[in-house]
C-alpha cells in the first residue's frame, strides 16, 4: 500500500481582521481540525501561503514555529489540557517561562488569572477546580503573552451549558476588553451564533462565509 | 525555562510516579554500591598485602640462584662461601647482615600430634634480617650452628597444633622427619603473610639442617637474605652482591646464574597483580549498572509514551526541541544521580560490614573508598543517566505537536 497525499484543505482563502471575532464550523472530517491546527502554526502547510500578524509563517521550522506559537498564539482546547501536576499559577507561567525573558512571570500568571476571575484559585491544581475553573485558567494561559489570537477549539465542549455560557462570555469579553483577535472552532450553532462571523467549512472547502 | 525551574518540574515529575522512580533508581543504586564496593575491597586488600611485603624489611635483598630469563645456562649453586664473600664489609659496604638459608618442609610431632610444616635452616643473622622476635627462649646461636645442636624454634601456629599453647614450651622434645629435636624458643607472631602464614614454621641451625632433614649438596645454600645498611642504599647493595657474585660465579660477561630480589620488586609486582584483580572486579561490578541504566532507559521511554499529550500542550504554548530535550534528561540524570548517591552509601555500608567482618575474623583487612571511587562513581552514574535518557528524551523532542496533542 502506498501512501497517497490526501489534501485537507484546497482553495481555503480568506483573511480575519485585527480584533475580530469569528468561528469556524463544519461537520467531523471537514477538515475544520487541520485548518485550525495550521492557523494555531501546529502544522505545516504542504503549499499556499498563511501570514499571522504580518509574517509569513509557511516556511518557518519547528523552532520558529515554537516560538510563533508562544508569542502570537493563545490555544484553548475543549479538554482544558491544563498541567495535572502543576498548580492553577504555574500553569499559567508555563508560556512565560517557554519565552524565558518575563522577570517575574508568577506577578503576571497572577494578574491574567484576576482577569479570568480565578485570583483566589492561584495554588489549587487542575483536580481541585471544577470545569469551568480549569477553563479559565486554560484562558488565562493563553491570553498571558498577549497575543494576536486566541484559538479556542470547541472551548465549551467539556462544559455544562451554564459554565459553558460564562466561558464565552468571558473569551469575548477579553476580545472587546484587549482587542485580541478570536477564533472559535465549533459544531454549536449556537457559539457561533456568538460571533460577527462565521466560515463554513466541508470537505475541505470554503462553503460559506457570512457577516 | 532556567535550571531551577527545569529541576523544579523534573523533580515533581519523578515524585508523582513515586514508586516507579524508586524501583529504577534502584538498580543504579546497586549498581553503583557493587562498583564502589568493590574498588574499596580491592583497594583494601591491596593495602593490606602491600603492607604484608613492606612488613618484611624494607631494606631487604634475596638472592636466588638460577635466572628467570634464561634457563639456558649451567647454575653454579649459592653457596656458604658466596655468603661468606658478601658478607666482608671491604666487599659490600652497603651490606649489614648476611643470612643464608636452606628451606623444605617436614614432618613435626609432639605425642600423639603431627604437623607438616615450612623448615628454615638458618644462621643466628636470620633473627634481626627477619625480625623475629620470641616469646620465649632464645634465639639459635653460632654455637648450635658449629656443633650441628638438634634445636629448634617453633612458631605459634605450629605450637597451639602440638601443645594447644604457645608458652612453657622451652626444654620440650619434638621429633622432626623422626628425629629428636629440642625447643630452645618460641617465635612471636607475625600474622598471616600472602605466602602462607609466618608463623607456620620451624627453625633449626644450618648445619643441623643439612645432615639431618634436608640433605644438599656440602655448602650450598638455597636462599641468601641480605639487609641492606638502609632502604637507600638497597640498589649500591644490589649491585656490590651482583659484582660479588658474578667474579665468583666467572659470569662476568655472559647472562648471570642468580637473581636478586628486592622488597621493592616484589611491591611492584604485588601491586600489579592487585591492580588488575581490582580492574577485573569493578569491570564484573559495572555490568550491573549498565544494567541500571538500561532501566532507566525503559521507564523514560514509558513515560514519554504516557505524556505524549503534555508534550503536545508544551510544545502548542512554545516549548522548542530543546527544552523538551533538556526535561525528559533532567528527569533520567535525577534519577540515576540519586542512585548514585544512595549508591555510595550503600557501597560503602557495605564494604564497612566486610571490613568489620574480616577484622572480627583476624583478618588485617581495611575496605579503603577513596575520593576518587565517589567521584568516579557518580559522574558514571549520571553519564549513564544521560546517556540512556537521550534516546527517550530525543524521541519525546521529535514528536509533532499536531500527533501529540490529539494522542489519547
Amino acid at each position: 500500500m502506498g501512501e497517497v497525499e490526501v489534501p485537507a484543505l484546497r482553495g481555503v482563502t480568506f483573511k480575519i481582521n485585527n480584533g475580530e471575532v469569528i468561528s469556524i464550523m463544519g461537520p467531523s472530517g471537514s477538515g475544520k481540525s487541520t485548518l485550525m491546527n495550521i492557523l494555531g502554526c501546529l502544522d505545516r502547510l504542504t503549499s499556499g501561503e498563511y501570514t499571522l500578524d504580518g509574517e509569513d509563517v509557511a516556511g518557518l521550522d519547528d523552532d520558529q514555529l515554537a516560538q510563533i506559537r508562544n508569542q502570537k498564539v493563545g490555544f484553548v482546547f475543549q479538554n482544558f489540557n491544563l498541567l495535572s501536576r502543576s498548580t492553577a499559577l504555574e500553569n499559567v507561567e508555563l508560556p512565560l517561562r517557554y519565552a524565558g525573558t518575563t522577570e517575574n512571570p508568577s506577578k503576571l500568571a497572577k494578574k491574567a488569572l484576576e482577569n479570568v476571575g480565578l485570583g483566589d484559585r492561584t495554588h489549587h491544581k487542575p483536580t481541585e477546580l471544577s470545569g469551568g475553573q480549569q477553563q479559565r485558567v486554560a484562558i488565562a494561559r493563553a491570553i498571558i503573552n498577549n497575543p494576536a489570537i486566541i484559538l479556542a477549539d470547541e472551548p465549551t465542549g467539556n462544559l455544562d451549558s451554564k459554565s459553558g455560557k460564562e466561558i464565552m462570555d468571558l473569551l469575548l469579553g477579553l476580545n472587546k476588553e484587549f482587542g485580541t483577535t478570536l477564533i472559535v472552532v465549533t459544531h454549536d450553532p449556537k457559539i457561533a451564533k456568538h460571533t460577527a462571523r462565521t466560515i463554513q467549512i466541508f470537505d475541505g472547502l470554503i462553503k460559506e462565509s457570512k457577516k | 525555562m532556567n535550571f531551577l525551574q527545569t529541576l523544579n518540574e523534573a523533580w515533581k515529575s519523578l515524585y508523582s510516579n513515586r514508586m516507579r522512580s524508586i524501583l529504577t533508581t534502584l538498580g543504579i543504586v546497586i549498581g553503583v554500591a557493587a562498583v564502589i564496593a568493590m574498588l574499596a575491597i580491592g583497594t583494601g586488600a591491596q593495602d593490606t598485602i602491600l603492607n604484608q611485603i613492606s612488613g618484611i624489611g624494607t631494606n631487604l635483598l634475596f638472592v636466588f640462584e638460577g635466572n628467570e630469563q634464561d634457563n639456558s645456562i649451567t647454575v653454579s649453586p649459592l653457596t656458604l662461601q658466596d655468603a661468606n664473600a658478601i658478607s666482608e664489609v671491604l666487599a659490600a659496604p652497603h651490606v649489614e647482615l648476611v643470612a643464608p638459608v636452606i628451606q623444605g618442609s617436614g614432618t613435626v610431632k609432639y605425642g600423639g600430634e603431627t604437623k607438616s610444616t615450612q623448615i628454615f635452616g638458618i644462621t643466628p643473622e636470620f633473627q634481626e634480617v627477619r625480625n623475629y622476635e620470641l616469646i620465649e627462649g632464645e634465639f639459635i646461636s653460632e654455637e648450635n650452628v658449629n656443633g650441628r645442636a638438634s634445636v629448634a624454634l617453633i612458631g605459634v601456629d605450629v605450637a597451639e597444633k602440638l601443645f594447644g599453647q604457645s608458652e612453657y614450651l622451652t626444654g620440650e622434645s619434638i621429633t622432626i622427619d623422626g628425629q629428636p629435636f629440642r625447643i630452645i624458643g618460641v617465635l612471636a607472631p607475625k600474622g598471616g603473610g600472602q605466602f602462607g602464614s609466618q608463623d607456620d614454621v620451624i627453625l633449626v641451625p644450618l648445619t643441623t639442617a643439612r645432615s639431618r632433614l634436608l640433605s644438599r649438596e656440602q655448602g650450598k645454600v638455597d636462599i641468601i637474605y641480605l639487609k641492606a645498611i638502609s632502604a637507600d642504599s638497597v640498589p649500591e647493595a644490589t649491585s656490590e652482591v651482583q659484582e660479588i657474585l658474578r667474579k665468583r660465579h666467572h659470569t662476568d660477561l655472559g647472562e648471570d646464574d642468580f637473581t636478586i630480589y628486592t622488597q621493592q620488586d616484589f611491591l611492584t609486582l604485588a601491586s600489579s597483580i592487585t591492580n588488575i584483580f581490582k580492574i577485573f572486579l569493578s569491570g564484573i561490578a559495572s555490568i550491573s549498572l549498565l544494567v541500571g541504566g538500561i532501566g532507566i532507559m525503559n521507564i523514560m521511554l514509558v513515560s514519554v509514551t504516557e505524556r505524549t499529550k503534555e508534550i503536545g500542550l508544551r510544545k502548542a504554548v512554545g516549548a522548542k526541541k530543546r527544552d523538551i530535550l533538556i526535561q525528559f534528561l533532567t528527569e533520567s540524570s535525577l534519577l540515576s544521580l540519586f542512585g548514585g548517591i544512595l549508591g555510595i552509601v550503600l557501597g560503602w555500608i557495605i564494604s564497612f560490614l566486610i571490613g568489620s567482618l574480616a577484622t572480627s575474623q583476624g583478618v588485617a583487612f581495611n575496605p579503603q573508598i577513596d575520593l576518587g571511587a565517589i567521584l568516579l562513581a557518580t559522574a558514571f552514574s549520571t553519564a549513564v543517566g544521560l546517556f540512556f535518557g537521550i534516546y527517550p528524551a530525543n524521541k519525546a523532542a521529535n514528536l509533532e505537536p499536531v500527533e501529540a496533542l490529539r494522542h489519547e
